[in-house]
């Protein structure tokens, strides 16, 4: 016996993974998983893993932002930390009293868009997307005319804590932009949540969502793209939700992106 | 009505069944989203003793959800076999677990029973079973359907394949179902979750699968996982539909937030019934549940999420289902924190179901921002298929690629069956051999670009 190395049976349709980022054709030493793919999974997993649990880092996206050109501001959930978080939807979905306090004595100027980006389920998302997409998008509002008020950048956020924002700034638009849940292959996919008339309380269904914004999946001019087509019907009907049909492009897949962003409401 | 147990000098005090049932559920973060949990582990351990004392026939005085306002209580009042019920009627709920594991609870006894036996009544006595005992008295229950091939035989595991695709393009389906039962697996359902809810995109995955089945002659059913309603249409327009997919919960509103009710899950199963695709058997429902879905609807009632849980298999039971599969870890960490209290829960799940007469099966599974990982779904599928679980879900590498979220793979199904010997449905396993895809040990054959299935898709060796 020299240098045999043991048997792993091959599996002979290895091209058909052309057609699905499925896990297919792997192989299997006995019935099991072949060492390559297991530790392949593994990786894969605590990529997800971390981007749940690697703290967002405000002040260097407040930096960055600020140094873009728009005016950042740091805020904070009701939930004190990660395992709160993930336990108490509730408390993501509001400002702790002190954010709410400061969002609120700041002098406040009319603005017709406020954004707030929130870590939600992936810091990662948001570290490499959120402000990548907000340049992509600047020239569309520009040019149809929309007064753009701060960025709030807000920790351990769910999507509705952007209606108690939006009731302390009045804007008539407010989108968050948010870490949604990652998957084993895409752990840094960001949504964006459009509400028009935001205030504490407002429906999932007054909503409208655009998942999957990350270079791999909807990647930003295009995002940028739906993401104006959308706050331009919104203004115009005075209304998101299930009221405004995304016809943006003829795409069928925005059902299937919808369904990506449910754990972070 | 109050129930009160001591102890020592402290006195705990219950207000009414419903929460003494809560505060006796071992814990789960979504029972204390719901506020419903017990303050303290001693708590919840005199809460636990108290139920012991509580006779079964309670339950049939006390509906935690009023009669009047909830279809579920009314089906599970009005369909309640007195009969069946006899033999146990003079029990407690801890005296019921005492006689649950001894051997006067035999495979046909326990048979004979779940028609008498309440949600209310399995979900009482799942709370004072340790891991253990939940696995014992599953592995007595036998529960055994078909349609196109024998499920919950004794001594036998069957798989769903899963083989969804994020725009349920039909090469990258084909694939994953070429995968799937290259690896042996689709004895249970070949079942799509779809992307899309367009009639016509489920119609074509509908035919897809259905070419493919009567192509190579399967002997198993497939499924399409849309709405209810898009399936009677669909049936009503002629597609080829095995099974009839739909999500259910414990009470009507929450039924209501997934747009079905009794008399709509009754059209469809009707409609199903009246196409005969069945050969071997008429079991034409396939549901799905899990633990916080009426909390998330809020119609929980201030009923536990366990409880509230199994009273959705009341449901499942009046439409004799093929499959009724708790996707135990799907939800999230609101309501199922970590891998201890899925394991539990999946365990729970399984246990009542089949107290119940139910086919149950497990999508074993867990979401990234759940304290889960692969090992603990190791652990809960190792503890099932010895429970003697009908069916688990196949995904290729376990990775759903549709739904985001990590389920059992072809692999694991195969690791079980080597584990613990389980066979595959009868009419599946002889298909599979007949095919070359399996020995007559139901081990796999290495296979070559000569293997016929491989012709389901060009240029696929």
């Amino acid at each position: 016996m020299d240098e045999e190395k043991p048997a792993l049976t091959p599996d002979p349709w290895a091209e058909l993974s052309r057609h699905t980022a499925a896990r297919i054709a792997l192989g299997r030493c006995g019935g099991s998983l072949p060492t390559a793919e297991t530790l392949g999974f593994a990786l894969a997993h605590a990529q997800a893993r971390d981007a749940v649990h690697t703290p967002l880092d405000v002040g260097a996206l407040s930096d960055a932002l600020e140094e873009a050109g728009f005016v950042a501001l740091p805020a904070h959930s009701r939930a004190h930390d990660r395992t709160e978080y993930l336990q108490r939807p509730d408390f993501g979905r509001r400002l702790d009293p002190a954010s709410r306090n400061a969002l609120a004595d700041l002098p406040k100027m009319p603005c017709d868009i406020l954004f707030t980006i929130g870590d939600g389920l992936s810091s990662r998302a948001i570290e490499r997307n959120a402000l990548p997409l907000l340049i992509e998008l600047r020239p569309y509002l520009e040019t149809s005319g929309w007064r753009i008020g701060p960025v709030v950048v807000a920790k351990q956020a769910r999507v509705a804590l952007a209606d108690e924002v939006g009731e302390l700034f009045k804007p008539t638009i407010v989108v968050m932009l948010i870490g949604e849940r990652p998957g084993l292959s895409s752990p840094d996919s960001m949504g964006i949540y459009i509400t028009h008339g935001p205030r504490v309380g407002r429906m999932d269904s007054e909503r409208n969502c655009i998942s999957n914004v990350r270079p791999e999946g909807l990647d930003y001019p295009a995002a940028a793209r739906k993401l104006a087509w959308l706050l331009d019907a919104s203004r115009r009907l005075g209304l998101t939700g299930v009221g405004l049909k995304d016809e943006s492009d003829g795409s069928a897949l925005a059902a299937a992106e919808s369904r990506l962003a449910i754990a972070v409401e | 009505m109050t129930f009160t147990h001591a102890v020592g000098a402290r006195a705990y005090r219950f207000a009414d069944l419903k929460t003494l049932l809560a505060k006796a559920t071992p814990l789960r973060s979504g029972d204390c989203l719901a506020g419903l949990a017990a303050e303290t582990t001693e708590e919840r351990v005199a809460a636990k003793m108290a139920l012991a004392a509580v006779p079964l026939k309670a339950f049939l005085q006390e509906a935690l959800i009023p009669y009047e306002v909830d279809e579920v209580t009314r089906l599970i009042i009005d369909s309640h076999d007195a009969a069946a019920f006899a033999p146990i009627s003079h029990l407690t709920v801890g005296d019921f677990r005492d006689w649950l594991l001894s051997d006067a609870a035999s495979t046909g006894v326990l048979t004979r029973i779940a028609p008498g036996i309440t949600p209310e009544m399995a979900a009482a006595v799942s709370k004072l079973m340790r891991n253990q005992d939940l696995i014992l008295v599953a592995a007595k229950c036998r529960v055994v359907t078909a349609f196109r091939n024998t499920l919950g035989l004794p001594g036998r595991l069957a798989v769903r394949l899963q083989p969804n695709h994020p725009t349920d393009d039909p090469h990258g389906i084909a694939a994953a179902m070429l995968d799937g039962l290259l690896y042996g697996a689709g004895d249970a359902v070949i079942g799509i979750n779809p992307a899309s809810d367009s009639l016509a995109a489920i119609h074509d995955l509908l035919v897809l699968m259905d070419e493919v089945r009567e192509r190579f002659a399967i002997p198993t059913q497939t499924c399409v996982l849309t709405h209810v309603t898009n399936t009677t249409e669909l049936i009503r327009r002629g597609a080829p539909v095995d099974l009839v997919f739909q999500s259910i919960a414990g009470t009507e509103a929450a039924n209501a937030g997934f747009g079905v009710s009794l008399a709509v899950l009754q059209e469809a199963h009707e409609a199903a019934l009246s196409l005969q695709r069945g050969t071997v058997g008429s079991n034409v429902m396939y549901f799905e549940t899990g633990q916080g879905s009426a909390l998330s609807a809020g119609a929980h009632h201030g009923v536990d999420q366990q409880t509230c849980e199994v009273r959705a298999y009341a449901v499942a039971r009046r439409f004799s289902p093929l499959l009724i599969n708790t996707v135990v870890g799907f939800i999230g960490p609101e309501y199922l924190y970590d891998g201890k209290q899925i394991i539990r829960a999946g365990l729970e799940d399984h246990f009542c179901g089949k107290l119940l007469g139910l086919p149950m099966g497990c999508d074993i599974c867990y979401t990234n921002h759940a304290e889960a990982d692969q090992d603990d779904m190791d652990n809960l599928l190792t503890l099932l298929a010895a429970a003697g679980i009908n069916f688990i879900i196949g995904v290729p590498g376990a990775d759903d690629i549709m739904l985001n979220y990590q389920s059992t793979s072809f692999h694991d199904a195969l690791y079980v069956r080597q584990l613990l010997g389980l066979q595959r449905a009868p009419e599946f396993e002889a298909w599979l051999e007949a095919m070359r895809i399996t020995g007559l040990n139901g081990r796999l054959l290495e296979q070559t670009a000569q293997q016929p299935l491989l012709a389901m898709m060009p240029g696929a060796a």
